[in-house]
């Protein structure tokens, strides 16, 4: 009850942003949270696999990087309705997951994290040689295109609420799927595969299946990211992004719809805070996270949850 | 001239071949023994090479400052084992990245704090520095040859090491059947320790050596280690031979591609197009070896028989 409580309190107080924004007359404040909704969407997707299939991707950035080239080498081709952008990010970012779903889904555990790390890194790699579309330096995208023939997306208050909407679709989905059949299936192979084999369930179905889902939402998320920052180059699929959507989402709380949401929110404002005291922030960064693996069980989720059930 | 540069390249290849041999194996014991997945193990490799560019400074000998760096990079990896990782064990691989990357951020923008963000080169001495011709025509780095070497001996001192002593005998022990070595009234903490520190000082030591060939700056580590994963993934994790054997298969094959692909690909296609896609699918072709090698042997060539 506690967690659903902040979320809504949460989504509530982003829709109000631009309103807030336009008050305080500070704009860049849509940017923070644009693009804090965009990562928020990203950790969502992984937090299907992760979360609710135990699968530990450490290449989900790998994905955010083929949306958001999807977005940049279409509009450079003069391909400019997102109508047509999004269903090829999304796809492509599904195409990439099957192929490489058949390789790494075969293996599991440790092999899972180090050949997920390894995919996106020829990715990574990949695009930084891809000198027709800008190679190192990345691709600035040259206007941000139309909504079905208009031109909506101009208007940064109307691309904020469109990402508003698309996180909040991405809730519902997780939240729908985790409750489905489907979903049941994935978290019985998190906690004992053998016993779902023995079932009759054709494990590597499902989880081939989830790795697809959760790799188009990250390449959706990616578009978006690549509309807003009307850019994209290699460093949005370096691995250390990668890093980062797992610490999203484990300080969110894995396995819960809204943590996801929460840990995106809590590790940007932690980023700018920290960033703010110093540009050495990494070096606290790093013994906060060992901390929070040591000692934190749950993560905001969790917390939330256990304040929600206090008299 | 073709005949040549085969040559060279090869021994390039080779050369990065040693290198992630020396990376591979302390991962692959790490993993094999402790069960622990370690991505700071790259951040070892860039102490060790900013260890030795401190030490030159200090000393003035790259010959006295390897050393010194090295057995430093041992301490490092022994104060790390003891305070931070040795709690993960029992805990789940999630857990040990989180952790492990917690330690990359700090020791990549610690190195920065202390030693500033522009990169380090390292100079060579004298004697160590300056071409030999391997055969007549064909001048070669002579500290390339130094690694290539010194990576041999390593691994055949690791191999002695792991086939022929008690704590060789301890460590395969250990890697098949944990429980039971610690049964036999072996103390696993500390041969745990010594396994770490190993691979520590090996990776550290990578680092030492790769300082005068590369730059050193931060970050090197991360690039290094995802190649080390692609290696021991390839060779059967927790494998010495197969991440020797993968990690030579792997720094030929990149170091191949990334001089001949292109020529390859023009005889089959316009010269443009060769160009331009040889470069792009050279830097892939480690990954894809992988990932052909994945498809059909899923545990990697060399899986080590647990059980």
């Amino acid at each position: 009850m506690g967690a659903r409580f902040a979320a809504f309190a949460i989504l509530a107080l982003l829709a109000a942003v631009p309103a807030i924004a336009a008050l305080l007359d500070q704009p860049f404040y849509l940017d923070i949270f644009g693009r804090a909704m965009v990562y928020a969407i990203a950790a969502i997707s992984l937090n299907l696999i992760l979360g609710y299939g135990g699968l530990i991707s450490f290449g989900h950035a790998a994905f955010i990087g083929i949306g958001g080239y999807a977005v940049g080498i279409l509009s450079v081709n003069g391909i400019d309705d997102v109508l047509l952008q999004w269903p090829a990010a999304i796809g492509a970012a599904g195409m990439f997951a099957l192929l490489t779903g058949f390789v790494v889904l075969r293996t599991g555990g440790a092999h899972f994290i180090m050949i997920t790390l390894a995919f996106a890194q020829m990715l990574f790699f990949l695009f930084t040689s891809l000198e027709l579309y800008g190679g190192d330096d990345g691709l600035s995208i040259p206007h941000r295109g139309t909504l079905a023939g208009f031109k909506v997306l101009d208007s940064p208050v109307a691309l904020y609420y469109l990402v508003f909407a698309v996180l909040a679709g991405a809730l519902a989905l997780s939240a729908r799927l985790v409750e489905s059949r489907f979903g049941m299936v994935l978290r019985g192979c998190k906690s004992n595969e053998r016993r779902m084999r023995a079932l009759g369930f054709s494990t590597f179905r499902y989880k081939l299946a989830a790795y697809v889902l959760s790799g188009a939402l990250c390449g959706f998320a990616g578009a978006l990211l690549a509309l807003e920052s009307e850019f994209v180059g290699p460093s949005v699929l370096h691995w250390s992004r990668s890093g980062e959507l797992i610490v999203m989402v484990v300080m969110g709380g894995m396995g819960t719809v809204f943590g996801p949401l929460f840990g995106a929110l809590a590790y940007l404002m932690l980023g700018h805070f920290l960033g703010d005291l110093t540009k050495h922030w990494h070096v606290i960064l790093g013994p906060v996270l060992i901390l929070i693996v040591l000692y934190a069980r749950g993560g905001l989720a969790g917390l939330f949850a256990r304040l929600g059930k206090r008299p | 001239m073709t005949a040549l540069l085969l040559v060279e390249q090869t021994l390039n290849g080779l050369q990065l071949g040693i290198m992630l041999f020396l990376m591979s194996a302390g991962l692959t014991l790490v993993f094999g023994i402790m069960n622990l997945i370690n991505l700071a193990h790259g951040s070892l490799y860039m102490i060790g090479a900013y260890f030795a560019a401190a030490f030159l400074t200090l000393t003035g000998s790259f010959l006295l400052a390897a050393p010194l760096a090295v057995l430093a990079t041992l301490a490092i990896g022994v104060a790390v084992e003891i305070t931070v990782l040795r709690t993960l064990y029992a805990r789940d691989h999630l857990d040990q990245v989180l952790a492990t990357f917690g330690l990359i951020l700090f020791f990549n923008e610690g190195v920065r704090l202390l030693f500033g963000a522009e990169s380090l080169y390292l100079d060579l001495p004298p004697g160590l520095k300056g071409q030999v011709e391997i055969v007549p025509g064909a001048p070669y780095p002579l500290f390339r040859l130094v690694i290539i070497f010194v990576g041999l001996a390593v691994a055949a001192a690791l191999y002695a090491l792991v086939q022929k002593t008690r704590l060789g005998a301890l460590i395969r022990a250990g890697a098949s059947n944990r429980e039971m070595v610690g049964a036999l009234g072996v103390d696993i903490p500390r041969l745990f320790t010594l396994v770490f520190g190993l691979g520590a000082a090996l990776a550290g030591l990578g680092g030492v050596m790769a300082g005068p060939i590369v730059s050193v700056q931060t970050g090197m580590g991360e690039e290094i280690l995802i190649l080390a994963f692609v290696v021991i993934v390839i060779g059967g994790i927790g494998s010495v031979r197969g991440a020797l054997f993968a990690a030579l298969a792997i720094g030929i094959l990149d170091t191949m591609g990334r001089s001949f692909l292109a020529e390859i690909l023009a005889l089959f296609l316009p010269r443009e197009a060769a160009q331009t896609a040889g470069p792009t699918i050279a830097s892939m072709l480690i990954y894809l070896f992988m990932a052909a090698i994945l498809f059909f042997r899923p545990r990697g060539l060399f899986p080590p028989k647990v059980r």
